[in-house]
């Protein structure tokens, strides 16, 4: 099991959790379980970004980046600076 | 450098010096470079995104008599367009969210611009929005946002991108802040195009939970002009990281930088230990001098003393 971070806005969704356990062996693995559970998650995951190891899974290997049992999943809303 | 004169402020802008961090190096076979955007003339590196945004619309005829501007900014676009303004002989409407530090918005009305507060919690993005609706509804604004204007990148390729080349011999990283995408797509085309296997590394912040707290994922914003295609490497970087690159910074290179530049040289540092030799560049986008109110300089957990406050 790996653990999840849920931002804010989505904890509607997980019963006001801010971290949910999810099973898997990659990123896209972990989502449906995850949407498994949270039918509600579905649609707002599209608008999310997705971080393994603190990086961006698309800087890596997109919704097949591997992710090990120790690693956290960070999940967060696009936003911008300047 | 012979000493010279400058004609005026503006041509100041740009040609920041490059200074090696060599107490921050992981490892003796690989050099650190870090860029010194805080010696802009307002401080930033938003000085050669306001130069260019601002002659952009001058060269395109939209600044003609009894326009103004209006911008949403986090605060250093807002204090460099504010100067260029002066200069130039426009007025100045900023769009800021109100958990911005003081310095900036006393700075930015001392210069001369008006400030106009969007919610806190909604961050840059709220700003953005503001602004937008704020411009739909009055003609007389002319707004450059540089969230989705070709000149911000364009800046970065010609001036920031172009100096480090010109500099280096070598790049194998270049580290930037992401906030409006603008450092990052310009600098990096322009270093790809001398050294093409060069890496491309955003650090971007992981915000408390209130700054998060109430914008809905649906909004979440994606500036125009960021290609993430373009980036090598996507790292977030927490308010603690954050502050503990601004304070090793100041304790080993006596370099004052700001929030976004601690995350940049934690992002380098990190990149650089996975080097054997090389070349890191980190592009600091400010100085400390705009922080100096906020609670992180001495606090025991600078994640809990940020939590509520926007950074960068």
């Amino acid at each position: 099991m790996s653990v999840i971070r849920i931002p804010p806005t989505l904890r509607d969704q997980t019963g006001g959790e801010r971290e949910v356990l999810a099973e898997g062996g990659t990123v896209r693995d972990l989502l449906d379980d995850l949407i498994g559970r949270f039918p509600g998650l579905r649609e707002q995951l599209d608008y999310a970004n997705v971080y393994v190891g603190g990086e961006d899974i698309r800087t890596r290997e997109g919704y097949e980046t591997p992710v090990a049992e120790s690693d956290t999943v960070i999940l967060l809303p696009a936003m911008a600076g300047g | 450098m012979a000493s010279r004169t400058a004609a005026g402020l503006l041509d100041l802008v740009g040609n920041t010096p490059l200074v090696e961090l060599t107490r921050l190096s992981p490892k003796p076979g690989v050099q650190v470079y870090a860029k010194l955007e805080g010696q802009n003339p307002t401080g930033s590196i938003k000085d050669r995104v306001a130069l260019a945004l601002i002659e952009d619309a001058e060269a395109r005829g939209e600044l003609e008599p009894g326009r103004e501007l209006l911008e949403p900014t986090s605060g250093n676009t807002g204090i460099a367009l504010a100067l260029v303004a002066k200069l130039r002989g426009y007025r100045l409407t900023c769009v800021m969210p109100e958990n911005v530090t003081e310095e900036r918005r006393r700075l930015l009305r001392l210069y001369g611009a008006e400030i106009v507060d969007s919610p806190g919690a909604e961050g840059s993005n709220g700003a953005v929005r503001l602004a937008q609706e704020i411009a739909a509804k009055e003609p007389r604004y002319y707004m450059p946002f540089q969230y989705g204007n070709a000149a911000n990148p364009r800046a970065h390729y010609e001036g920031t991108g172009a100096e480090i080349a010109a500099a280096l011999d070598r790049v194998d990283v270049l580290v930037a802040g992401l906030g409006t995408g603008g450092t990052l797509m310009g600098a990096g085309e322009r270093l790809r195009e001398s050294f093409p296997d060069v890496v491309i590394a955003a650090a971007e912040p992981l915000p408390g939970d209130p700054v998060m707290g109430l914008r809905s994922l649906e909004a979440g914003y994606v500036p125009p002009i960021l290609d993430v295609s373009k980036l090598d490497r996507k790292l977030l970087v927490s308010n603690a990281e954050a502050v503990a690159g601004v304070r090793a910074l100041l304790d080993r290179e006596g370099v004052f930088a700001g929030v976004s530049a601690g995350a940049v040289v934690h992002v380098a540092r990190r990149l650089a230990a996975d080097l054997n030799e090389g070349v890191v560049v980190a592009i600091l986008a400010d100085g400390g001098w705009k922080y100096l109110s906020a609670p992180f300089w001495d606090a025991a957990d600078p994640e809990e003393a940020m939590e509520a406050d926007l950074w960068w």
